[in-house]
């Protein structure tokens, strides 16, 4: 009996079928699926990232705010906007190796948390906050750099005896 | 029909290598998250046994390859703007001719180099002119050689005890290792060293055959217990040494093992492997060699420490240090002036000291050998450099600016010692003329005895922060305090040379009018006028 299709288009099938499950795996070892979600635990998948959980388990935020609450915009669009961005660089970061360590932050990502202190504070802090939209202010983070990552990066200081 | 068939072909084919091409994207993807992985997990094998007789740092970098790779690494440290390393390093004596003055009659007027890096430190002082042209002692060795296993298998067999390679490989017996020390301390620097030759540098475990494999620099044994890795001091100069410093009165914000060690009633002796800190163990292992100390044949190997670690205390130590003759204590003659004068080595761990990086609990090894992420594996970098060489590594984990800004800041600092020490070598060489001159125009030895005083102080005060391997970023002020004291004594010794009265008084220098009255501090007017003059 003729096949309906061509042998080439079975090739093609299976490496299709290959490619298939070899990403479904690769997602799934990877833990892909909890990057859509808001679970701080996720951040550590990279392990680069293990002592900004700690610290973070530590700080005065923690009952009150995971990594994606201060490093991600409230709205639901640039929220995921960001996380998409900063989901790609992250991996290429990772993957490739050659980042700065201790990490440095972007200044947008800067940008991000700062927005989103002001956003929770708001009502505390409007007095503070620039005139225009375009005004300047100081970094919350600048005086208040244990709220997120308690003593992060602080040296230990051996004055306990 | 045949025409649309090879078309659809050519996409079919194009499509399956697009495809193949994810697919080797997605595995490539997936073996690096799988490598990720593994670098999460227990990083550590020991594949083979160290001992104490390991002084061959190559066993060990079997099973601490990381770290191997960083020690290796100190043979081709880049040049920073005030040290680091080079094929051939730079002559300082050319950079700075006054240094030639300053050590005149000493080793280092005739060869004084930028220092290399760990890796190198044996194979430098073995080609050095200061060791193939002078007779040195062998106690240069007990910095620059893996050395301990030496001292310990000429303890051992002074006592008339077993010292072959299985016995020295039987822990670190302090006893036997001070006995070597003193034993060894004021030969002669090739007796030693060959003596470091006939040390076995490791063991056959199994059968515990010696391994002779040649004189080593300074390696992983001189830092680390091999057993459990944990960081200690060998070096019996820094044992008796912080001892005197612990039982002194000194202040020692920055040491609190010694703090509680005193507070708890001084018994027995300070002992820094049993009492440090984690964190002090860090400076410690550094403070080992990177100081002031006495080394050379007329007496053993000596840090000074007994009053403190600041500048003067450690003046005052040698002021009344007297050598086993009688003598008093100096470090070498200076050719020009016949002045005896002291040597300040390198006195990194006293300047720390004074710092406001120690105060504040920082130790060397967080600066120039900072935690770096190796896979998922926190390692200190063995890499032991420059910080300015890794300034995101040594300095950004406390200090959150940028890069630029924190090299500036440290480019200010050394800048500006930088100048003070020009000018203190200025003032000193000025100093040595004005000796010079009044010594040729018969100055008595009686005249000469507190000018020779306010030289030795001016040379010590440059020299201890020349010397220093920070150019003063280790505590600023107080580097800046030591140069401003030494143009200080350069410039008094100036003005009480042409204050002298000479007998042949034709031969005074010109300028000076101070011919016929008191020769004190109410002429400093006439003085200041001499000195300026001099200056041009």
């Amino acid at each position: 009996m003729r096949h309906r299709y061509p042998k080439a288009v079975a090739v093609f099938c299976v490496v299709l079928g290959l490619l298939a499950g070899l990403g479904t795996f690769t997602f799934g070892y990877g833990k892909g699926a909890s990057y859509l979600s808001n679970d701080p635990n996720t951040c550590v998948n990279c392990h680069v990232m293990q002592s900004h959980l700690d610290s973070w388990q530590q700080s005065s935020h923690h009952h009150v705010a995971v990594c994606n609450d201060c490093h991600l915009p409230h709205d639901k669009i640039g929220k995921w906007v960001v996380k998409g961005e900063n989901g790609f660089f992250h991996s290429l970061a990772f993957t490739l190796g050659g980042y700065s360590d201790p990490i440095e932050i972007k200044a947008r990502n800067r940008r991000v948390t700062q927005s989103t202190c002001v956003d929770c504070h708001r009502d505390f802090v409007h007095s503070m906050l620039p005139a225009t939209s375009n005004g300047d202010m100081q970094n919350c983070v600048h005086c208040h750099s244990d709220v997120g990552h308690a003593g992060h990066g602080r040296v230990d200081a051996t004055r306990n005896r | 029909m045949s025409n649309s068939r090879s078309s659809s072909f050519g996409w079919l084919v194009l499509l399956t290598a697009l495809t193949a091409l994810a697919t080797f994207g997605v595995v490539a993807l997936l073996v690096n998250i799988f490598e990720r992985k593994q670098e999460a997990r227990a990083p550590f094998t020991r594949v083979v046994e160290v001992t104490e007789v390991s002084t061959d740092p190559k066993p060990w970098g079997l099973n601490f390859p990381q770290q191997y790779e960083d020690y290796l690494k100190t043979v081709d440290d880049e040049y920073t703007d005030y040290g680091g390393n080079h094929a051939l390093p730079p002559s300082k004596l050319e950079e700075s001719p006054w240094l030639k003055r300053l050590f005149n009659g000493y080793a280092f007027s005739i060869d004084y180099r930028e220092a290399r890096g760990h890796a190198h430190m044996l194979a430098d002082q073995e080609v050095t002119k200061r060791v193939t042209e002078v007779q040195q002692s062998g106690a240069c060795l007990h910095c620059h050689a893996s050395i301990v296993a030496t001292y310990r298998r000429i303890g051992l067999e002074k006592e008339g005890e077993n010292a072959d390679a299985k016995a020295l490989a039987n822990g670190f017996q302090q006893e036997a290792v001070m006995a070597g020390f003193r034993e060894v301390s004021t030969k002669k620097y090739e007796e030693v060293h060959a003596e470091v030759e006939k040390t076995p540098d490791g063991m056959d475990v199994a059968s515990g055959d010696p391994h002779m494999g040649g004189a080593h620099p300074v390696s992983c044994v001189d830092c680390h217990e091999p057993e459990t890795m944990a960081i200690r001091v060998t070096r019996p100069g820094f044992i008796l040494g912080i001892d005197k410093l612990a039982k002194s009165d000194a202040e020692v914000p920055h040491l609190p093992s010694v703090r509680a060690w005193r507070e708890a009633g001084k018994k027995g002796n300070y002992d820094p492997n049993t009492m440090a800190s984690r964190q002090e163990m860090r400076s410690f292992v550094c403070g080992q060699c990177h100081v002031e100390y006495y080394c050379a044949n007329k007496m053993t190997l000596t840090y000074p420490w007994s009053n403190g670690l600041k500048m003067e205390d450690l003046e005052a130590e040698w002021d009344s240090t007297t050598f086993p003759d009688g003598g008093e204590f100096y470090d070498y003659v200076h050719k020009t002036t016949g002045t005896k004068v002291y040597k300040a080595q390198h006195p990194e761990f006293e300047l720390w000291s004074q710092g406001i990086h120690a105060r504040a609990g920082v130790s060397c090894s967080d600066c120039h050998m900072p935690f770096e992420k190796v896979g998922a594996t926190k390692v200190s970098s063995h890499w032991v450099r420059s910080p300015m060489l890794n300034i995101n590594k040594a300095c950004q984990t406390c200090h959150k600016v940028p890069e630029d800004e924190i090299k500036a800041r440290v480019d200010v600092i050394q800048d500006r010692t930088k100048a003070l020490i020009d000018r203190a070598a200025a003032a000193m060489t000025e100093m040595l003329d004005a000796i010079i001159e009044v010594q040729e125009n018969g100055a008595s030895e009686d005249q000469l005895e507190p000018i020779r005083d306010l030289q030795r102080k001016a040379m010590w005060r440059l020299d201890y922060i020349a010397s220093e391997n920070s150019k003063g970023f280790h505590a600023s002020q107080e580097a800046a305090r030591i140069l401003g004291e030494s143009i200080d004594y350069s410039r008094q010794a100036i003005a009480m040379a042409y204050r002298l009265e000479l007998k042949d008084e034709e031969a005074k220098p010109a300028d000076s009018q101070s011919t016929e009255t008191d020769a004190d501090a109410e002429e400093s007017e006439s003085a200041e006028e001499s000195e300026a003059s001099n200056g041009e």
